[in-house]
C-alpha cells in the first residue's frame, strides 16, 4: 500500500507531541513500517526538534509552520522536513562523540542510525528541506 | 509528562509517567535536580515512560553527573522497554546505573 501524507504543525516544541501522533498514525498503515514504528517515530521527532531547536533558536515566538511529508511507495519510505527558518549549513551538522558523555549531541545521531540516508535538498518556497530515507 | 515522588530512608524514587521531550526537559531538571541536591539516593522510575528523546536522554546524562559530583548517584529502575532502547543506541548503558 502506497502512502503520502503531509500535514504542517506550527514551529514550537508543544508540537512535537502532535508531530509524534501524526507520525504513529501514518506509519501504522504499513504493516512493514508498523513494525520499526517506534524508531522512526524517534527519527521524525528529533528531525522536528532539530527545527525547533536549531532553524528558529533565534526566533522562538514565530508563526511560521513547518511541514511534514511521509510517502512509503516501492517500499521506500521518503520523509520530508520543510521549515522556513534559518538556512541551515550541513557541514556544520554533526553529532557529538559517543565517547564524551554529556548532555546534548545525540538527535542527529540517532537520525543517522535509525535512517539510510539523511540528506538536504533545494524546495521552492523554504529555506530547508531535510529529507530522510529508509529502505525496506 | 507527570510524576510522583517518595522518600523512603536515604532513598528518594521519582516515578515519571508519560512522553519525555524537549518540551518537558526543564520541567523535569527543576523536578529531578532539587531532589538530587538533597545527597540523597535517587531513583528515576521509568516504568511508565512511553517514549524518551535525546532530550530526555540529555536529562538522565545531566542527573547522573549531578548526583556524581555530589558523591550520590541516579539509578534508573524499571526502564520500559522503548527507554531502554534509546540508552543502548546511545550506548549509555555501561555509563548511567541501571538496575
Amino acid at each position: 500500500m502506497d502512502i503520502s501524507e503531509i500535514k504542517d504543525f506550527p514551529v514550537n516544541s508543544k508540537s512535537l507531541r502532535e508531530v509524534r501522533e501524526f507520525s504513529r498514525e501514518v506509519i501504522s498503515k504499513s504493516s512493514i513500517l508498523e513494525e520499526s514504528k517506534e524508531e522512526l517515530v524517534l527519527a521524525i521527532g528529533e528531525a522536528a526538534q532539530n527545527i525547533v531547536k536549531h532553524a528558529y533558536k533565534d526566533n522562538l515566538d514565530t508563526n511560521d509552520k513547518m511541514q511534514i511529508k511521509i510517502s512509503f511507495k516501492n517500499k521506500i519510505l521518503e520523509i520530508g522536513f520543510f521549515d522556513k527558518g534559518k538556512p541551515i549549513v550541513e557541514e556544520n551538522i554533526k553529532h557529538r562523540s559517543l565517547d564524551d558523555i554529556k548532555p546534548g549531541g545525540l538527535g542527529t545521531y540517532f537520525i543517522q542510525q535509525i535512517m539510510d540516508e539523511v540528506v538536504f535538498k533545494e524546495a521552492t518556497g523554504w529555506h530547508n528541506n531535510l529529507v530522510l530515507t529508509k529502505k525496506y | 509528562m507527570t510524576y510522583k515522588i517518595t522518600r523512603d530512608g536515604d532513598i528518594s524514587t521519582i516515578y515519571l509517567t508519560g512522553e519525555i521531550d524537549m518540551d518537558v526537559t526543564e520541567q523535569a531538571k527543576e523536578l529531578i535536580m532539587p531532589v538530587i541536591e538533597e545527597k540523597k539516593e535517587v531513583h528515576l522510575n521509568l516504568k511508565d515512560v512511553e517514549y524518551m528523546d535525546s532530550s530526555g536522554i540529555s536529562v538522565l546524562i545531566e542527573s547522573h553527573q549531578k548526583a556524581m559530583e555530589l558523591g550520590t548517584r541516579v539509578v534508573l529502575k524499571e526502564i520500559s522497554k522503548s527507554v531502554l532502547k534509546v540508552i543502548m543506541m546511545a550506548k549509555l548503558e555501561q555509563i548511567l546505573i541501571l538496575e
